[in-house]
């Protein structure tokens, strides 16, 4: 019963509080904590279903609406929860360490950018492009095979390589998608190279709102399908399989798993996810580049998933708003502040603020953060934050 | 096609090949000591070796602000700026193993591979920071030794210039240098004990852990090398340099087969040389299609291929499997 009403009050507060400051990282964070906790309490199922449903389906939309700010986060954090539940198949369930994931995100996203844009007519000429816009759903559907098939045309020759072979040469081959998108405008112009494709369609929308509360509201669907699956992926037979094989290859394929068989599926799993979403990310963008799908990106997933607790899907959710919001608001929060500070000329300790270097920027040390969170993760808490309970077993007992 | 353009800038590109060659093989022994004695890619290295150019570049700034960079000859000069690069380098390698890598060494094989990777984007902004604060630049240029820029005429056609030549000499020094060492050394023959095998060298009274803090310094100082000569020879360094000549240098010492001395050596010279001809052949060959713009691909190419087909490499030995 107290659990029940703490869970009840702690969302109401919160959700109070982020209509309250239209712009603070620190409520949002808390709004966050707020349905982590409603996630996590000893509150009855249907309490649970009911206060996260309210949270994502009503409040948020809703704040969102006056709002656009916390929408945007929101919609960005959706986004990196995908990712990061892809990435956590491949990484955390089957134990291969991908580098090169954002690359199946890039060819999601381009398979749309291209045919959703008028820049499929200088590709096929002629006048048919862009498609309609309703194309974007059966799009969705094309991006998540292309994106799976391309993950099987690198798996096939790749998997059967050593872990951190492996690793290194999906890095490889996430740098080629990026060449070839920034240099694949001659001598057929696929990409456009690096000036990007624009503008690209967005999808029709089922009923009447803004283009930022559709989009939260795809994400979400997506989100949660994507959670489904992961679940029930995870207890599958070849969920099975995957932890079998990440535990030990050799004995894995002594009890019958087909290894190449059981990594091709992971590779396309994860991949697929990844695609998906790049057909989302391009049509909320209008425009991308090659730029957005560079090897940064791919460790900033890994990040989340690592931070999260690899295997772990609350812990991929939880890595994934983490790492994103860190990124997006702390690190440009602490930009500004810091401007703020200096052109007010503030003295701290005796050093006149205005005195510092213009090339400090916060806001572009997303490595830092990446690397800091993989260092400390690996040393202190392998595990994750969050750890899946049968990872949890198996690291404690080190 | 022009054939005899084709020809004609032949000696060039091998000569720009073999530069690009050295460099690799510089880079690539780090990667390859380490990992034959631990089996791991020690991913920081890349920033490794551009702390070797920074170091390097701070102190050319300093000598040249203080005028000295004119009037001491430059040999001496060459000999401060490559001492301290290596000795910036090679500490902080060895740091970095006792941070980041020592508590991980009984963790599963991707555990200390995740870390590496973090250290080096870590690296890569701590540059950065420091030569904000310090410089409020992070992209700096290297000063020009002037005698270093004077070009010789080989043919009418293909010049050398000096700088590449002492980049050549110096790594061809260096190489040789490493190769005695671990060769004919006690400390080399130890290093090679505990590449063999890390329990047995133990209970022949070698000191495990120093060697392998010792082979962090030597790979770590031979990054640092490389790092000085590469801004010498290309000029321009950020933090984010390091990272593509770093991954190649990798792909030069898988080609070698990885653990294996001479093997990154050989693996660099032939990564160079195909990624300099590549460079130079490719848009001719195609009649512009494809141009230099692919080298980077074309070296990852070279690197999937190997892992498929020979994943030994040219010198290697098979690597077992470890649980």
């Amino acid at each position: 019963m107290i659990p029940s009403a703490a869970a009840v009050a702690f969302v109401a507060l919160s959700t109070a509080a982020v209509a309250l400051f239209p712009r603070s990282i620190l409520v949002f964070l808390v709004f966050q904590t707020s349905l982590l906790y409603a996630y996590v309490a000893r509150i009855p199922g249907w309490l649970r279903a009911a206060l996260l449903a309210a949270a994502l389906l009503v409040l948020m939309p809703a704040i969102g609406a006056y709002n656009g700010y916390y929408l945007e986060v929101a919609t960005q954090v959706g986004i990196f929860v995908a990712l990061a539940l892809g990435l956590n198949i491949v990484v955390g369930l089957a134990g291969l360490l991908d580098l090169g994931y954002v690359a199946f995100f890039a060819v999601g996203a381009y398979s749309w950018a291209i045919f959703g844009s008028p820049h499929a007519n200088v590709l096929f000429g002629g006048g048919g492009f862009p498609l309609p816009s309703w194309w974007f759903y059966p799009f969705l559907v094309i991006g998540l095979a292309v994106a799976a098939g391309t993950g099987v045309v690198l798996g096939l020759p790749v998997l059967r390589l050593r872990g951190d072979y492996l690793a290194i040469v999906t890095l490889g081959f996430g740098e080629v998608i990026r060449v070839l998108a920034n240099n694949l405008d001659k001598p057929i112009n696929v990409t456009n190279g690096p000036r990007g494709i624009t503008p690209i369609s967005r999808p029709p929308l089922p009923v009447e709102v803004s283009y930022a509360v559709g989009f939260y509201f795809l994400v979400l669907l997506i989100v949660v399908v994507v959670i489904l699956v992961n679940r029930r992926l995870e207890d599958s037979h070849i969920g099975r399989a995957w932890e079998a094989m990440r535990e030990d290859q050799l004995a894995a394929q002594a009890m019958g798993v087909p290894l190449v068989r059981a990594k091709l599926l992971a590779f396309a799993a994860g991949a697929s996810f990844a695609g998906v979403m790049g057909v989302v990310f391009s049509a909320k963008q209008v425009f991308i580049n090659p730029e957005s799908f560079t090897f940064l990106e791919s460790i900033g997933v890994l990040a989340m998933v690592i931070l999260g607790g690899m295997g772990s899907i609350p812990g991929a959710i939880i890595g994934a708003t983490v790492v994103t919001v860190l990124n997006l608001q702390v690190l440009k929060g602490l930009s500004l502040w810091l401007n703020e500070l200096k052109n007010a000329g503030v003295t701290i300790l005796g050093y006149n603020l205005a005195g510092l270097p213009t090339q400090l920027e916060p806001a572009k040390y997303e490595r830092m953060i990446f690397g800091l969170i993989l260092v400390f993760m690996m040393i202190f808490r392998p595990q994750g934050i969050f750890p899946a309970r049968r990872r949890q077993r198996e690291l404690g007992e080190r | 096609m022009d054939f005899e353009l084709l020809v004609g800038i032949f000696p060039q590109v091998l000569l720009d090949g073999l530069l690009l060659g050295f460099m690799y093989a510089l880079i690539a022994l780090g990667y390859t000591m380490v990992y034959g004695v631990l089996e791991f890619i020690n991913f920081a290295h890349s920033e490794i070796f551009i702390v070797g150019a920074f170091v390097g570049v701070e102190i050319l700034l300093g000598l040249k602000s203080a005028g000295l960079l004119e009037t001491l000859p430059w040999p001496l000069v060459l000999l401060g700026v490559m001492l301290g690069g290596m000795l910036a380098s090679g500490a902080l390698a060895v740091s970095i193993e006792r941070v980041a890598y020592r508590p991980l060494r009984s963790a599963p094989r991707l555990i200390p591979l995740i870390s590496a990777i973090g250290m080096s984007f870590f690296l890569q902004d701590v540059i950065r920071l420091v030569e904000s604060l310090w410089r409020n630049a992070f992209n700096l240029v290297y000063p020009t030794l002037e005698p270093l820029n004077e070009r010789f005429e080989l043919t009418s056609t293909i010049d050398v210039s000096a700088k590449s030549m002492v980049v050549i000499v110096v790594a061809l020094l260096m190489l040789w240098g490493l190769h005695a060492l671990v060769n004919r050394t006690k400390i080399g023959t130890a290093i090679r004990a505990v590449a063999e095998d890390q329990a047995a060298a133990s209970l022949m009274g070698i000191d495990v852990n120093r060697i392998i803090s010792l082979t962090f310094l030597i790979g770590g100082a031979m990054g640092g090398a490389a790092g000085v000569l590469f801004g010498v020879q290309y000029s321009l360094i950020n933090p984010y340099t390091g990272f593509i000549p770093g991954l190649k240098a990798f792909t030069a010492a898988v080609l070698g087969g990885i653990g294996n001395i001479p093997g990154a050596m050989l693996g660099g010279i032939v990564l160079g040389l195909l990624e300099a001809f590549a460079a130079s052949y490719m848009s001719l060959l195609t009649g512009g299609a494809f141009g230099a713009e692919y080298k980077d691909i074309f070296a990852f190419s070279v690197l999937i291929l190997i892992l498929i087909f020979r994943p030994k490499g040219l010198l290697g030995e098979v690597v077992r499997e470890r649980a």
